[in-house]
Formats: structure tokens, C-alpha cells, sequence
């Protein structure tokens, strides 16, 4: 995703394009076609389908009825709102999977170890990168399976280790549930903020931080006084993006299949098992919506820090 | 300039740390290294003995896993041919023309690709291959895919192309080339190495995703390798762990050998953070 703004006005200087407006349309339509279809149909469709009772299976599969807001009315009912398994519990489940795993753990650590890589010698640096952007772009069923047998609780790495350090084992995907896949999605994203960061970190003057060298300043004075002002804008892009991709994401199915008794059922789980399994497409469109809304906001704030670095 | 005592203990700190950190990273990681090549694999982390391929050669004896590697292969390059396609002559067209409104597209595609996840989007997505008739094809996933991926892609290739000077194509189009064929001739080569990185990155997404597949297909034969991988589990619901070690390992490998590509190539930079 790129933060470059739009220019508002094109330079009118001269009047000469190397594509004329036909040709330029004709490159256009491919692929306008394939994001109209894909991307702006769906918005505008799961919005429709959210009015209507429409089902995967049956009568009103075919014929879906006109229901208005029988379906938000159902996800926001006050009486079951809380009550795990519900719409309400799985967005209070969400936001609090966001801000620990993605604000807190992340950021934080995106942020840790870039700062330290700046300073470690080059195969310190190398090895530690390795694992860590491993981490990040293997694909998401292997991860997964690795957490399963990682996590297992009679031979996995995680209670072996415990075990050689004289600690109680514990069969963490069943007690634990939660904080398994906030810990499970820092490890997985946090690639992601050590390099923005790192590259941000890059870009500060070396002469900056050699003459608080000079003046005898420690590690994390320099972080304090110099690193962290001056990449202020990038911790922003970094927290907005990483909160929007938590919030949507859908990898802790593959570990704990949104269980046990709906504890790890993100919003994004809540939705697929809503739509798929109880096959209540018309609710499960309504959900889509209140996702896509919140997901219109973050942006919005996204665009809009965008556009006023381009002004500035 | 000379260490200081206090300063080399800090750096010394500091290197320490950040082995920790990176060990932590790959304590998960640890078993996929030995699992695969140890024919009486379980969950626990062991040294196989003796270390063997066996099982791989199950892995490829099996026809359903290794049809489904090629369904994965199927949809990930029919899918980066057409993000590849599209989004090049798009992001030249936003770059080079003067159409009207191109501001307010690009915007309105950034919002819209921000907001409609595959997430939040799975409902309509399913309605509208449904609709289309493509329920449980490699089109339905391609071309969905082609749409999430298209945005961003676009943007990325329209940076490339803005810091490519103007100049070589106005000069070949005074040298009597049509705008199109400066495109072709003199603009296509410019622009590759742009292009290689927007592919590999939508290859790698399309390769390793699991939640659009899932939903959008229903036989065995089309299923891609995320999927399939779940069909190495016993009727009792338990993992045939020697299978999917290595299974496991060949489906990652295409995903490593790009990376390890482009980082050698281009170094290793944004591309990959981006993710539909």
C-alpha cells in the first residue's frame, strides 16, 4: 500500500501527454474491470445483502425475502449481545486481540528490534532478520501447523523447554486460548514493523546520533531524544496499518479453528462460521458491513495523515 | 574511535538480545527442519535417525497432494499474469495520460482496497462467482485474487513509472514511434524490474492463501495445496505428522526461493509487507 497522496491539481504547464485520453482509458479498462468486480461490486452488494434473509441452502437462497434491519437488530440484540459465541463478545475478543497483539506486541517489538539491529554486528543482524521475516512470509497454513506441534501438549518444543527449565507444562491452546494467538500473531507480524522502522531509522542522518556520541549521550537517550521524534510519522502509518491488517485477518482459524467454545473467534472467524456454517448469508453480510465500516474508518485517518505530509 | 568499557558491555548487551530475540523467532520454526526427513516423526522436536527422504517420495506418490501443488501453481501464475498485465498498462496509463478524474480514481481505488478485505468481503465475493457461474474453478480464484491484488499492485507500478523520466519515450515518439509502440518498445524494459517485484509479491499471496480457496472451491481436484494440506489427517481428526512435515516443506520452498531472489536481486526491501 503506498502513502503517496494524490496531487490534486496536474501541473497544467503543458499540454502534452505522452498517452492520449483514449489510449490512456483503453490501458485503464482491464483492470478496472477486475477491481470493479472484485472489489467495489462487493462493497456495494454485502450492503444489499445485509437488508435480506438470504441463505446458502433453501428457499431463500433463490428467493431471498426483505428483511430491513432484522439482521443488525440480531447482531446487536442486548440480550445476547455479550454471551460468547456472539457478535458482541467476538468484537470485544477483536479489539482486545488488537491492541495486545498488534499496538502492543508488533509495534513494540518491531520497534525493539530495530533499534537494536542498527547497533549489532552485520551476522547478529542477518540471523536475527532471518527468523524474523520468516516468520512473516511463510505461508499461513505451514505457520499454523508449525504453532500446533510447537504448542503440543505431551511433546511439543515449547513444553519440552519448560520441562528442561523445571516449569509446570501446560496445554496452552486449551488453556490459554487467547493469549496463544495474540502471541502467535506478534511472532507472525512483527517483520512487518521491524523494517518500516528499520528503514525510517536508516534514513535519520548518521551525524545526528554521532554528535550525541559525542556529547556522551546512552543508547536510549539517543532513542528517546532523536530516533523516536523524527520517526513519529512512520510509528503512525506503521500502528494503522498493522491495526487494520489484525483486525481482518483470519490466520488464528488455522490454529485454533476460532475455539475452544468461541474464545479465539476474531470478528473475522465469527463471519465465516455466521455465513458458512450456519449458512446465514444475509447475517453474515451484515457483519461484513459493520467490518468493512470500521475498516472505512481507519482508512479514512490513513488517507487523511497522507495527504497532509504531502502539503506540508 | 575507542570503545569505552560501559559502551562495549552495551553493544555486547545489545547483540545478546537481539540473538535472543531472533532464537525465540525460531523456536517455532525448529522442528519444520528435522520432522520432514525423519520417517518416524511426531510432534516433539527429535534428530531424525536416520535422516531420509521417505517422506517425500509418500508426499509425491500421493497424486491428490502433488495435483494439488499444481493447482496452487495454477492459480498463483494465472493470477500474476493477469495483476501482472493489468496493473502495468493501468499504472502507465495513470502516470503518462492526462484523463480526467485520474486523481479522484486512484483515491477512490485506495480506499476501496483498504476497505474491502477478503474477510470482510467473503459473503459477496461468494455470491457474485456464484452468480457468474464459476463456483469451484481456477477462474474464480484468479480472477478474484487479480481483483484484490490489482490496487496496490497499480500503485506500486505507478511510483516505479513516475521516477522513470518522461524523456525516453518522448524521445523515441520524436523518433516517429507511436505512443503505443513507446510503450512496448522503449517503456515495457524499463519497467520489468517494477514488474518482477509486483509479481513475486502477488505469487507469494496468491500461493500461500488459504481463506478464498476454502471458500470458493468444493472438489478434491481443484483444491490448492493450503487446503489440500488438511487432508493429511487421519479419519480420527489426528495429523499424519511424517506427511505434512514435508509436505509442509515443498509448499513453503517456492515461497522461500522468491524471496531469497528478490532479496539477492533487489534487496529485500517493502514489496512483501504489502498484503491484500
Amino acid at each position: 500500500m503506498t502513502t503517496e497522496p494524490i496531487e490534486a491539481k496536474p501541473k497544467k504547464v503543458r499540454n502534452f501527454a505522452l498517452l492520449s485520453n483514449r489510449a490512456g482509458a483503453a490501458f485503464l479498462t482491464p483492470a478496472g474491470l477486475l477491481v470493479s468486480v472484485f472489489v467495489i461490486v462487493p462493497f456495494f452488494w454485502v450492503i444489499f445483502v445485509s437488508f435480506t434473509n438470504r441463505t446458502l441452502l433453501g428457499r431463500t437462497a433463490l428467493n431471498p425475502e426483505f428483511v430491513g434491519l432484522a439482521n443488525y437488530l440480531s447482531l446487536f440484540d442486548p440480550a445476547t449481545f455479550f454471551q460468547r459465541g456472539q457478535f458482541g463478545f467476538s468484537l470485544i475478543l477483536t479489539t482486545q486481540f488488537v491492541l495486545a497483539s498488534a499496538l502492543l506486541g508488533q509495534a513494540l517489538l518491531g520497534l525493539l528490534l530495530a533499534w537494536l539491529i542498527q547497533t549489532v554486528p552485520p551476522w547478529v543482524k542477518r540471523i536475527t532478520e532471518t527468523f524474523v521475516i520468516a516468520a512473516w512470509i511463510l505461508p499461513e497454513v505451514v505457520i499454523g501447523f508449525a504453532w500446533f506441534a510447537f504448542l503440543d501438549r505431551d511433546q511439543g518444543t515449547l513444553n519440552m523447554l519448560l520441562e528442561g527449565f523445571g516449569l509446570p507444562k501446560g496445554d496452552f491452546l486449551l488453556q490459554q486460548p487467547f493469549w496463544v494467538i495474540v502471541v502467535f500473531n506478534t511472532w507472525r507480524g512483527a517483520a512487518f514493523s521491524m523494517m518500516l522502522f528499520n528503514s525510517a531509522f536508516s534514513s535519520i542522518p548518521p551525524s545526528y546520533f554521532q554528535a550525541a556520541d559525542v556529547a556522551g549521550a546512552s543508547s536510549w537517550q539517543k532513542f528517546r531524544d532523536i530516533g523516536l521524534p523524527l520517526i513519529r510519522g512512520h510509528i503512525v502509518t506503521d500502528l494503522i496499518l498493522i491495526t487494520m491488517w489484525t483486525f481482518n485477518t483470519f490466520t488464528p482459524f488455522l490454529l485454533t479453528n476460532g475455539g475452544p467454545s468461541y474464545r479465539t473467534e476474531l470478528v473475522s472467524i465469527y463471519n465465516y462460521r455466521v455465513a458458512f456454517q450456519d449458512f446465514q448469508f444475509g447475517k453474515g453480510a451484515a457483519v461484513g458491513v459493520i467490518m468493512m465500516l470500521i475498516n472505512l474508518a481507519f482508512a479514512l485517518v490513513y488517507l487523511s495523515i497522507g495527504r497532509k505530509k504531502k502539503v506540508r | 574511535m575507542k570503545l569505552t568499557i560501559p559502551a562495549f558491555v552495551g553493544r555486547i548487551a545489545f547483540s545478546a538480545l537481539a540473538a535472543l530475540i531472533g532464537a525465540i523467532f525460531a523456536l517455532p520454526l525448529l522442528w519444520f527442519l528435522f520432522a520432514p526427513f525423519n520417517a518416524r516423526a511426531e510432534l516433539g522436536l527429535a534428530l531424525p535417525d536416520p535422516w531420509t527422504l521417505n517422506n517425500f517420495v509418500t508426499v509425491f506418490g500421493n497424486s491428490y497432494a502433488v495435483q494439488a501443488l499444481w493447482n496452487s501453481f495454477i492459480q498463483a501464475v494465472g493470477g500474476v499474469i493477469l495483476v501482472g498485465a493489468a496493473a502495468t498498462l493501468a499504472a502507465y496509463a495513470l502516470s503518462r495520460s492526462s484523463i480526467p478524474g485520474k486523481g479522484a480514481v486512484t483515491y477512490i481505488l485506495l480506499l476501496f482496497s483498504s476497505v474491502v478485505s477478503g474477510s470482510a468481503a467473503m459473503v459477496p465475493i461468494f455470491l457474485i462467482v456464484s452468480a457468474a457461474g464459476l463456483m469451484d474453478t481456477h477462474l474464480a480464484v484468479i480472477l478474484t485474487f487479480a481483483g484484490g491484488l490489482l490496487p496496490t499492485a497499480m500503485f506500486i507500478l505507478r511510483d516505479f513509472i513516475d521516477s522513470i523520466p518522461k524523456s525516453y519515450e518522448e524521445s523515441a515518439m520524436v523518433a516517429g514511434a507511436s505512443p503505443v509502440q513507446a510503450f512496448f518498445d522503449v517503456a515495457l524494459p524499463v519497467i520489468r524490474p517494477g514488474i518482477v517485484v509486483v509479481v513475486v509479491w502477488g505469487f507469494v499471496n496468491i500461493w500461500g492463501s488459504f481463506l478464498i480457496p476454502f471458500i470458493l472451491l468444493r472438489s478434491d481436484s481443484n483444491m490448492p495445496a493450503s487446503v489440500a494440506i488438511y487432508s493429511f489427517y487421519s479419519e480420527a481428526g489426528t495429523p499424519i505428522v511424517t506427511l505434512l512435515a514435508a509436505y509442509s516443506l515443498i509448499y513453503s520452498l517456492p515461497v522461500i526461493a522468491l524471496y531469497l531472489f528478490v532479496s539477492w536481486k533487489f534487496g529485500f526491501r517493502f514489496f512483501g509487507g504489502i498484503k491484500a
